[in-house]
């Protein structure tokens, strides 16, 4: 395999995922888990990446981190961190990015620490990879850096064992490691679904500070629509593999243009506003992978997929910019149509 | 409270909000209900400790209401819907459903109660048997209770799972054979098997994708219109609990903190840990990211073998005084405060002057 290429145009962004596909063959067919998705990150911003069980947002955070097994999974596209193509580069290659320039925080820490060693050997070993320093130079950093993420007393509680942490200390301990290389690009797949609100909101406020400071890009994975709006810059929602609708975080809440992501804020109920008699959920559940709908993959649920003429059960919408907007949105009805049915029908319902 | 084995120092249950019709009192009374679970150690198991999952819970639920409990992990929610249906012995205190007294009622008693109180589970996985098909599961309970059907157990079976919108030729198919949120209305199609008054749902919704959340709190709500049930739901998540509930009872280390109806309580929380929960739940509008007021509590939840002494909250408490150390606070209605509205704090949060969210 070739040595990762220096990309030579100047002002590419940070983070540039182009057409990326991840199938997995499996004896019942095909699994496209991710099937052909693009978009672009720079530093110090945040993209959210929400969708439902399924819908491939674990699966490309694994990618772009390099981490699905190629005997298994083919992964095809571009992905461009820095300057780097990733797709296409030696594993070693990737694996020496891997701590030093991303790096990811899983959804449950207990599960992705090893029982065995303490919070401070884990912290140590990573750092020392990628740093030539002395044992004691490492663990005065491990030290520092679960200081830096809120854990009382780091100088003692580095040298417990993950079980005796708590949930929220653990998640602390998995950012300390994840940050303790300094990555510029951080993925979180679904870092505060295991905790309690009050915690959640710790940790969502520690990502925000460490992100000012380190002037990390973030990818936020989520099936919680609050937690994106808190955070993210961009969003993308994925359905069946593919993106039906990207754009800026106050035009996904505000004038979200795919009636998923309609169904997605009609599902939730919300503090912000007056209780509703009634949610608005999608009817039916999402896809199989292996044998997606037809067409636009959404329409067994869509209300609106008879409007199209046809169009929905036969052609898949290409991912479209909305005039004079970075709007994306997947969806073969006019987007006059959409932006009217908003407006009128949905939006002041929520 | 004959059977109440409490000690006096017991607040009294807050007072119900009427009863819509039926005036017979609540279905289900809850006074002073406690469980303490005994820590072993060492060679000879000897007691060293005691968790006091639930100390003191009383509330009361009126006929085809809800009732949410919420609280973090650990608060003794889950404790208090198991005491409920006596899968946990109490240590003390009364639960009275249909003003009869439950929690002392001996183990070969309690199957005919099973009849009137049956439970939801959280995980559609585990609370499914793989081996059985869905009719065998949804008919269980007649079989259990043995209870003639007037068209045959299939029949029965065939009209719960329409109830619940499954398909009813799906009869002889494997619980693997669905979805989540398939699965999770085969376990309410079996709850409503036996017509209970009474259903406690733990965590109905959350191991459930968001659409589909959204699809079984649309079924749980008819259900309750269509076959006037009283629901208890225990869960975490704030805003499924004030869609769905009634009334709503805040539990902070095996205490009830505060109790309301729901719109008194997310509209005017006087609890300062009932503020900080409602200030830390993301708000899906980016517009408001910065303009929101946020209590930021610091630490976690006290280990429940170790509480605080005096009020249970003080050591995360922004407002707490020397005398939150020491004097533990009691669940009571405040001099003119909207009655039916208890809070167990010495200093609670006064009204908010501007009007609530439109």
């Amino acid at each position: 395999m070739s040595e990762p290429v220096k990309d030579t145009s100047g002002g590419s962004p940070f983070l540039d995922v182009r057409d990326l596909r991840i199938h997995f063959p499996t004896d019942d067919g095909l699994v496209r888990s991710v099937d052909g998705l693009s978009f672009t990150l720079e530093r110090g911003r945040t993209l959210g990446i929400v969708g439902e069980s399924g819908s491939g947002k674990s699966v490309t955070s694994l990618g772009i981190l390099g981490l699905h097994h190629r005997r298994n999974a083919r992964v095809s596209g571009e992905i461009w961190l820095d300057g780097k193509e990733l797709v296409g580069a030696d594993p070693d290659d990737v694996r020496r990015l891997r701590g030093r320039h991303m790096a990811m925080i899983f959804q449950d820490p207990l599960s992705s620490m090893h029982p065995f060693y303490t919070i401070g050997a884990q912290i140590i070993e990573a750092y020392r990879i990628h740093n030539a320093v002395s044992k004691k130079v490492a663990r005065k950093h491990a030290i520092d850096m679960l200081g830096r993420v809120g854990i009382p007393t780091p100088d003692k509680r580095v040298d417990d064992y993950p079980h005796q942490f708590s949930g929220g200390m653990r998640q602390r301990a998995m950012i300390a490691m994840a940050l303790s290389c300094d990555p510029e690009l951080l993925i979180a797949d679904e870092p505060t679904t295991a905790l309690d609100v009050t915690v959640q909101a710790q940790i969502l406020d520690l990502l925000r500070d460490l992100q000012r400071e380190f002037d990390s890009a973030i990818i936020m994975i989520t099936h919680d629509l609050g937690v994106v709006a808190e955070l993210a810059d961009d969003v993308l929602v994925m359905y069946g593999g593919r993106c039906v609708e990207y754009g800026a975080v106050d035009d996904m809440f505000h004038r979200p243009l795919h009636p998923y992501t309609w169904g997605l804020l009609g599902s939730m109920p919300r503090l912000d506003r007056a209780r509703t008699e009634r949610l608005m959920p999608v009817k039916g559940a999402p896809p199989s992978l292996i044998n997606l709908p037809s067409g636009c993959a959404f329409h067994p649920r869509c209300a609106y997929a008879d409007r199209t003429g046809g169009r929905s059960q036969t052609e898949v919408p290409e991912l479209r910019v909305e005039p004079e907007t970075t709007h994306r949105a997947a969806c073969h009805l006019d987007v006059a149509e959409r932006r009217r049915v908003w407006e009128t029908e949905i939006g002041p319902k929520l | 409270m004959e059977t109440d084995a409490v000690k006096a120092a017991e607040p009294a249950a807050p007072a119900a909000s009427p009863a819509p019709g039926g005036g017979e009192g609540p279905l289900l009374e809850v006074t002073g209900l406690r469980k303490y679970f005994p820590v072993h150690a060492g060679l000879m198991r000897r007691q060293v400790a005691t968790v006091k999952a639930v100390d003191g819970v009383s509330f009361s639920v009126d006929r085809g209401r809800t009732l949410g409990l919420v609280g973090e992990s650990g608060c003794g929610k889950t404790t208090t819907g198991r005491m409920i249906m006596r899968l946990e012995d109490p240590t003390a205190g009364s639960i009275r459903f249909e003003g009869r007294e439950i929690a002392t009622l001996r183990q070969s008693r309690l199957r005919p109660l099973r009849r009137d109180i049956q439970m939801i589970f959280q995980d559609p996985y585990s609370s499914l048997n793989p081996r059985k098909t869905v009719g065998s599961i949804v008919g269980a309970p007649f079989h259990l209770q043995d209870i003639k059907t007037e068209h045959g157990v299939k029949r029965a079976v065939q009209e719960l799972l329409e109830l619940v919108g499954l398909n009813p030729e799906h009869y002889n198919r494997y619980p693997h054979e669905f979805s989540g949120g398939q699965r999770q209305r085969i376990g309410i199609a079996r709850t409503l098997a036996l017509k209970p008054k009474l259903i406690v749902a733990d965590e109905p919704v959350s191991a459930l994708d968001v659409s589909i959340q959204a699809q079984v709190v649309n079924l749980l709500e008819d259900l309750q219109n269509e076959l006037g049930l009283t629901y208890v739901v225990i869960a975490h998540d704030l805003s499924v609990v004030r869609h769905i509930s009634d009334r709503v009872a805040v539990m902070y280390l095996g205490r009830i903190v505060e109790i309301a109806d729901q719109a008194d309580l997310y509209t005017r929380p006087k609890h300062p840990y009932t503020k900080a929960l409602l200030s830390a739940v993301p708000v899906p509008d980016p517009a408001a990211r910065d303009g929101r007021e946020r209590i930021r509590l610091t630490g976690d939840v006290p280990s429940p073998l170790n509480p605080p002494p005096g009020c249970p909250f003080h050591p995360r408490c922004w407002k707490a005084q020397d005398r939150c150390k020491v004097e533990e606070p009691a669940l009571a209605d405040e001099a003119g405060g909207t009655p039916g509205h208890a809070v167990a704090c010495h200093f609670p949060e006064p009204a908010p002057e501007a009007a609530p969210v439109p």
